[in-house]
């Protein structure tokens, strides 16, 4: 069963949402979902860019108060 | 009051040293006892191991004796813990000693790995560990050109070090007048070269005024030792004659041993700097989860929290401060220059252009930073 978990990097700057996204996706397994919450609106845009190019599955992308919820599937 | 300290680097000695000074009457009056527990009786001073890399400072200049940077109410022992009971407010150490206490801060830190990509390992040279920045420096001290490719892992301490590591070896390339005959290639996990955005800002021109070539949305996948090339998840490869990593790190094993948090990262209220579920307990610097840099100015700043926390919590019964997120950091521009970036939960860092007095500042810090550790600065 796989499970999905909240990254929050909500107003942090350094490492970053996506830095942290990256360090999440390494531990997690194939299948599990990850939430990421950001308040980046440069998030919006790299996130996605890398889950296409290292072929992940971008679930959903949408803004709600001002907080990017982004959530990515692994699939390998 | 037992107040006890898992963890004897920068974080952990300079906030057991901020109690030790604010509760020294009642350590001498025996109301509090303050005892650390270490893997080891050396101090390092980890941010000197870059400039052991390029040559400009000595294994000697970076590390002390364990016990001469301690407030004497301190009890240190060198023995590790292996066993967290926090349901009992226990540890077991390696030694098999029990300690109980009252209140615990955990500050086991991060490490290394490179079991995580293929290849790097046997591949590359790093600034990060001791013995890598020795032989890292007799690497550039023989290098005579070719292709050098800085590699990033994620997540990695000291964030700021990939971008200072690739000015500092051009800079040094170029002073042993081999500049010319040096590819130097930069990589970064993310879209743009630095996750500061002001930093990324600032560092683009450097970069091309250094000619240094650089590449995003690259995460290391493995490296072809024989054919000398770096691939990434992405898709892309480096071909590379030196290969100058910081490598990815993780929680000590310790932490995920004893199932206190994945990776061996402690979840962490990003305020109180509790450990979350568990009152008595706080964690700082690399120990903690929190979506904050890992340096030894993040683990100051919250050892400064955290020490008059628990003074106030002795005293009163209850925490007077929370952590503002904030961290500091010297940014080395080339071996002349530094600049700094200041930011906390709120506020992002303006970066300014690179001074010589920023370098001379940065320079005396590491000296200063013995201070630092006895908590004085």
């Amino acid at each position: 069963m796989s499970e999905t978990k909240v990254v929050d990097a909500r107003n942090t700057f350094c490492p970053g949402p996506l830095m942290e996204l990256i360090s999440f996706m390494k531990r997690a397994d194939v299948g599990d979902q990850m939430e990421l919450l950001s308040t980046d609106d440069g998030s919006a845009n790299d996130v996605p860019q890398w889950i296409a190019k290292v072929g992940h599955e971008l679930v959903s992308n949408e803004k709600i108060d001002d907080v990017w919820h982004i959530v990515v599937k692994k699939v390998k | 009051m037992k107040i006890l300290f898992v963890g004897g680097g920068m974080g952990g000695t300079i906030v057991a040293n901020n109690v030790a000074r604010r509760l020294a009457r009642e350590v001498r009056e025996g109301k509090v006892q303050i005892t650390m527990l270490s893997a080891t009786d050396q101090h390092w001073y980890q941010p000197g191991l870059l400039y052991v890399a390029f040559g400009k400072m000595g294994m000697n200049d970076i590390v002390r004796e364990q016990t001469s940077l301690l407030e004497p109410g301190i009890q240190f022992f060198v023995d590790p813990v292996e066993e967290f009971e926090l349901a009992q407010n226990k540890v077991r150490t390696k030694g098999g000693v029990v300690h109980d206490y009252d209140m615990l801060v955990i500050a086991t830190g991060c490490e290394a790995v490179y079991d995580e990509v293929p290849g790097l390992a046997e591949t590359s040279e790093t600034p990060y560990t001791r013995e890598g920045a020795v032989r890292m420096f007799k690497r550039l001290r023989d290098f005579e050109g070719g292709k050098v490719a800085v590699v990033v892992g994620v997540p990695h301490k000291c964030p700021i070090a990939p971008i200072e590591i690739t000015f500092m070896l051009h800079e040094f390339f170029e002073k042993r007048g081999i500049r010319d005959k040096v590819e130097l290639k930069y990589t970064y996990p993310i879209a743009r070269i630095h996750n500061i955005e002001n930093i990324a800002t600032w560092a683009v021109p450097e970069f091309e005024r250094m000619e240094v070539d650089y590449e995003t949305f690259f995460n290391m996948k493995e490296v072809d030792v024989e054919n000398k090339i770096v691939h990434s998840e992405e898709g892309t490869e480096k071909e590379f004659d030196l290969l100058v990593t910081v490598p990815p790190h993780r929680g000590m094993k310790v932490i995920e041993e004893n199932n206190l948090g994945e990776g061996g990262w402690i979840p962490t209220d990003r305020y109180s700097l509790q450990m979350e579920g568990h009152e008595n307990v706080y964690v700082l610097g690399d120990t903690s989860n929190l979506p904050i840099s890992k340096t030894g100015s993040t683990a100051h700043f919250q050892s400064e929290v955290i020490g008059e926390n628990i003074a106030s919590i002795f005293r009163t019964g209850s925490a007077t401060r929370e952590y503002d997120g904030k961290v500091y950091c010297f940014i080395e521009a080339d071996q002349d220059r530094a600049t700094n970036a200041c930011f906390n939960y709120i506020d992002p860092p303006e970066i300014k252009a690179p001074t010589k007095s920023m370098h001379m500042l940065k320079m005396s810090y590491n000296q200063w930073y013995w201070s630092s550790a006895r908590g004085l600065l």
